[in-house]
């Protein structure tokens, strides 16, 4: 196919033809096009349906702001739905596909929308669809969701990568337009530190899209000269096809740069975008202006655009929408649309300038005071109705129209930290207030300066302000001369009378529509943004708020800036989530933390479980072994009979020194650690300073100023944390230093009554560890195999006679697997956490289920142990009489009186007799699990008065899953209750 | 946000974790004879205030300096950071 409305000009490269398909049809175009502009030239204005009513539409602007034309790009898992075809640059083989139509563009269904418009006006949905409730989510919801809309999703996995990058600078400036580049100059022949960013491919903004020379060559010319300069420039980094997110707190600027958008698919090792992190000292915010519409009768046919976008698509990709085309403006600067398009041999219908003095600005006909009240052409437009400034109608055949009404600076980044823009009525529009983001200056359009000239010098200017205010020399610049046409417009912005004169072409919005929700009494401009929903979706309203606002100030009898702004938040532009992502997906979504004897592990074919970063095996299945139980039950039974191996190195593990390490342990610890002697361990119960039990460990004391303190795994480091803050902000006088040493020893717990034989064959000779010499809680620093340190705990979560060593960790996979060789002969076994959770439950330990952020020591059975002679953390707020009640909860076991049934944790607890309801409530079972030693499955948890129950038989209930039966309560000591075994 | 950091300089504050109110600081004394009162008071009232607040932040991803840090909760500048210890010390803790 041929391309009929390409151009002589522009800056494509007509040497690099390019294929690529849209809607199943290919299509020719050169590199430098984009999606737009290639379908432009090939005489495609249609481009997709509208979300409301689905009424065809074609592209409207050139640039990132596009409400229209939203394609879905490429197809499998890399299909990106909701993509402008304005900003999606052309690749050979690209394929795009139009979105929210059925069976086609062309012949789209659901147009029948458009019928009924009259009852889907704003507010419609609520209005609606609000009875009978019920029906909403199962059935409006549904079908809306189907009928409105933009693009679809794959449901496949990004097969893309992102990354994240930090960036530092003096100076970033945002937009490489003539404002930019002119500051991009001047900083960096200053020599500052210079990041320039644009969000285009190609660098000089309208430069590029100008006929205006500057100096003596043209306008893309000057920019592509200066761009090659500041990239020569070792202190400048120039980044094209960047998008400056948001402007965050004290100079950080999001900022998403598309690597790989431009490519069929990322070269290899390449990211498809990288999010940047960008800490600067200033930025200079150089982003220019839109152009923004004008509201009249049925203003969306494929073929009405901004005039700025047809020029730019006639001077830098040398297409057109059609061959014969109009103007529509308020202003001087549509003129230059009509002149340009002329000067390319396309015919220029008329000029319709809604002003008396309308210049005249060419040889083609210019309509002053005249009005479009109308326009012809389903699927693309045909012709205008004009009304005259005498009163008569004029029909004038066009293809395409461009339209103006006039040019908003874009202020958004400089809102983002709650600025709050200014009206300019000279050039009517916002522009930034006196409130910027921390170190923001701004410079050019995007300030209201809107001649070229004017711009260059701004930017200039205000790059050596900066220069200046870091201490850089700033040489002169010798700035070109070029366009510097006054700014000349009278404010219109709709058409009186029109019915349907569309404002916000994403979210179908009407002139109509804000007058309704003006009649409803929604004055505030959030409001009706809201209700209308005007300015939502991904275009956020860049072509459609100011019009909008001005229909709602002229209803209300106001003045724009009463009616003020909605706020303006990040991301400037839509953003991939990937991209937000970056690496942290999948299994990298956050560190693995693996023990030292994983590999072992994994040699023997366990079965791994995270515990929250870490991973542990769970359990080490044996051949023949069909189910978890059978390796778990063997696990337990065998460390019991003779010895088993786990494990605990995630154990936290802290190391407190200096002459104040015991009184600092008495102030974290609620029991008392003073008195503790050298080469001894101790139980220690952590409180919160609220009274609520924290978390529990142990503490060994290897000299007088020296402690180790292990934590549970999951608070190692709150724990840690918690006890830097008791350290330097409640005793900063305290002699004491901490540091937490969990990655520091692998640690294994050896337990059962041949623990002590398994482990001589281990520690060196030298070190007596029989009971008398190193009695149950002793510690001691050891070694093991000839001569390496070690550390001994004699300590027991399972109950059994029981050990911890310690060594450092690159020893851990030659310690495990030397303890596995020594254990041979007493038929020792390995056991994963599933065996540890059950022995630590038959033995009544408390765990993480039972400190559960609720439960105090009394609790947990250990109100004495909070130390009344002493301060500690927790100690006063302890004592509060809601913690201490006649009927507190204790923590007890229990037991199924018919020992087939199961006891699973969660469940409630209730008197027998009385009713099951949460008023009669009295507790729940914490932790459960089979016992292979009992021969039943058993549970502890929480009572209220439950160690004055003990016998009792009460019930077990879970409503959820329709448990009720009978439980015994027991002492939580389900085995060796008097401790005989770890004192062996 | 940027915290400098009395030792390091400019750092990240993701590098930081949120505690809250310095007033953590000024733990009541356990002997004086409305002690409950007190902890109830120091543990549970905060003044949240919209606009300047002095806080706590920990250096978990870095020194593991625990500092105050005066920020306008509106604006979110920063007027002063210090280390949590000397200020403790400044205001008397004893022990």
């Amino acid at each position: 196919m041929t391309q009929v409305n390409r151009l002589s000009g522009g800056l494509i490269d007509r040497n690099a033809p390019l294929s690529f398909r849209f809607d199943g049809k290919t299509y020719q175009g050169h590199k430098g096009d984009t999606l737009a502009s290639a379908l432009l030239a090939n005489g495609v204005r249609l481009m997709g349906r509208s979300f409301k009513y689905h009424r065809p539409r074609g592209v409207m602007t050139a640039g990132s702001e596009e409400p229209n034309a939203l394609v879905e790009l490429r197809s499998g898992a890399a299909q990106e739905p909701n993509t402008r075809a304005t900003t999606a640059e052309l690749f050979d083989g690209l394929e795009a596909n139009s979105q929210n139509r059925w069976p086609s563009l062309a012949w789209d269904a659901l147009a029948i929308n458009d019928t009924f418009s009259n009852f889907l006006t704003a507010g419609f949905y609520y209005k609606t669809f609000m009875w009978p409730r019920a029906f909403w989510e199962k059935l409006y919801e549904p079908i809306i969701r189907k009928a409105a809309g933009l693009g679809s999703i794959s449901f496949e996995p990004d097969p893309d990568q992102y990354d994240k990058g930090f960036r530092h600078c003096d100076l970033l400036i945002i937009g490489a337009g003539p404002t930019g580049l002119a500051a991009a100059l001047t900083a960096g022949r200053a020599g500052l530190d210079v990041i320039l960013a644009d969000e285009d491919f190609a660098l000089g903004g309208r430069l590029n899209a100008e006929q205006f020379d500057v100096g003596d060559q043209s306008g893309a010319h000057w920019a592509a000269n200066t761009v090659a300069e500041l990239a020569s420039l070792p202190n400048v980094r120039v980044m094209a096809r960047t998008s400056i997110l948001g402007a965050f707190d004290h100079g950080i600027y999001g900022a998403v740069e598309r690597v790989s958008d431009h490519l069929a698919r990322p070269e290899a090792g390449k990211p498809r975008q990288i999010l940047w992190r960008i800490y600067t000292k200033r930025a200079l915010l150089c982003a220019g202006a839109m152009e923004r519409p004008i509201g009249f009768e049925n203003n969306d046919r494929p073929g009405i655009m901004l005039a700025s976008a047809m020029r730019a698509y006639a001077n830098r990709w040398a297409a057109t929408p059609a061959q014969e085309i109009a103007v529509f403006t308020n202003n001087d600067d549509g003129h230059r649309t009509a002149a340009d398009l002329a000067a390319k041999g396309v015919t220029v219908a008329a000029v319709i300038d809604t002003r008396e003095n309308a210049p005249k600005t060419g040889s083609y006909e210019v309509l002053a005071g005249a009005e479009i009240t109308g326009t012809q052409g389903r699927l693309g437009l045909r012709s205008v109705d004009v009304k005259m400034a005498n009163g008569q109608t004029r029909r004038i055949a066009c293809g395409a129209l461009g339209v103006s009404g006039g040019w908003n600076p874009n202020v958004h980044l400089t809102c983002h930290q709650r600025g709050k823009p200014e009206w300019r009525e000279d050039i009517a529009g916002f522009v930034p207030g006196a409130v910027l983001p921390q170190g923001m200056s701004v410079a050019g359009a995007a300030q209201g300066i809107f001649p070229t000239a004017a711009c260059m010098m701004s930017g200039a200017e205000a790059a050596t302000d900066i220069c200046a205010d870091l201490g850089a020399p700033t040489p002169a610049i010798d700035l070109p001369s070029t366009e510097d046409a006054p700014v000349n417009i009278t404010p219109f912005w709709h058409v009186q009378g029109a019915k349907r004169a569309w404002l916000d072409q994403q979210n179908d919005v009407t002139a109509k529509d804000v007058k309704l929700a003006h009649q409803e009494n929604f004055v505030s401009v959030e409001h009706l943004k809201r209700y209308t929903t005007l300015g939502m979706a991904t275009d956020q309203g860049k072509t459609s708020n100011i019009p909008g606002l001005a229909i709602m100030a002229e209803l209300s009898g106001k003045q724009i800036p009463q009616v003020g702004t909605t706020i303006f938040r990040p991301p400037y532009t839509p953003t991939a989530i990937g991209a937000l992502a970056g690496r942290s997906r999948d299994e990298d979504f956050r560190p693995t933390r693996k023990t030292p004897s994983h590999v072992w592990a994994e040699e023997q074919g366990a079965q791994f479980v995270e515990v929250g970063m870490w991973l542990r095996a769970q359990y080490f299945p044996r051949p023949g072994e069909t189910h978890w139980r059978q390796s778990v039950d063997r696990e337990v039974l065998q460390t019991r009979n003779s010895v088993g191996i786990c494990d605990v190195t995630t154990l936290g593990k802290i190391d407190v020194q200096g002459a104040d390490a015991a009184a600092f342990l008495n102030k974290i610890y609620a029991n008392g650690f003073a008195k503790l002697p050298v080469g001894k361990v101790r139980y220690g119960l952590m409180l919160r300073e609220d009274g609520i039990a924290m978390d529990d460990g142990t503490a060994a004391r290897f000299a007088e100023d020296h402690f180790v303190v292990t934590t549970t795994t999951a608070n190692a480091v709150p724990v840690y944390r918690h006890m830097e803050f008791v350290r330097q902000c409640l005793f900063p006088n305290m002699d004491v230093q901490l540091i937490s040493t969990t990655e520091a020893w692998a640690q294994f717990s050896v337990a059962g009554p041949n623990a002590r034989k398994l482990l001589q064959k281990v520690v060196d000779a030298e070190h007596d560890i029989s009971n008398e010499a190193f009695p149950y809680m002793a510690c001691g620093q050891i070694t093991v195999a000839n001569g390496l340190r070690a550390r001994l705990f004699r300590i027991s979560f399972s109950g059994e006679l029981a050990y911890e060593i310690a060594v450092p960790t690159r020893y851990g996979d030659a310690m495990i697997r030397k303890l596995v060789e020594a254990g041979k002969e007493f038929d020792a076994v390995v056991y994963g956490t599933e065996a540890l959770g059950v022995m630590r439950i038959e033995k009544g330990h408390a765990a993480g289920n039972e400190l559960n952020g609720t439960t105090t020591a009394l609790n947990l059975g250990m109100g004495r142990m909070v130390s009344k002679k002493k301060d500690s953390i927790g100690s006063t707020l302890s004592e509060r009489d809601g913690l201490n009640t006649e009927d507190a909860l204790k923590l007890v076991g229990f037991k199924p009186v018919d020992t087939e049934h199961p006891v699973p944790a969660g469940a409630h607890l209730m008197t027998k007799g009385d009713p099951v309801n949460a008023a009669h409530d009295q507790g729940y079972i914490t932790s459960a699990c089979y016992s292979p030693n009992l021969g039943c499955h058993i549970g502890i948890g929480y009572l209220k008065s439950g160690d004055t129950r003990l016998g009792e038989v009460v019930r077990l209930v879970s409503p959820l899953t329709g448990l009720d039966h009978d439980v015994e309560v027991v002492s939580a000591h389900f085995v060796d209750p008097e401790g005989e075994r770890l004192r062996a | 946000m940027i915290i400098h950091h009395p030792i390091l300089g400019p750092r990240d504050s993701a590098e930081f974790t949120y505690l809250g109110d310095a007033n953590l600081i000024h733990r009541p004394d356990w002997q004086a004879e409305d002690a409950l009162a007190q902890f109830t008071d120091y543990g549970y009232q905060r003044k949240n205030p919209a606009g300047v607040h002095r806080e706590l932040w920990f250096h978990e991803q870095g020194d593991r300096s625990w500092l105050v840090v005066t920020r306008n909760t509106v604006t979110h500048e920063i007027t002063k950071v210090e280390l949590a210890r000397d200020v403790a010390r400044a205001e008397g803790r004893d022990t």
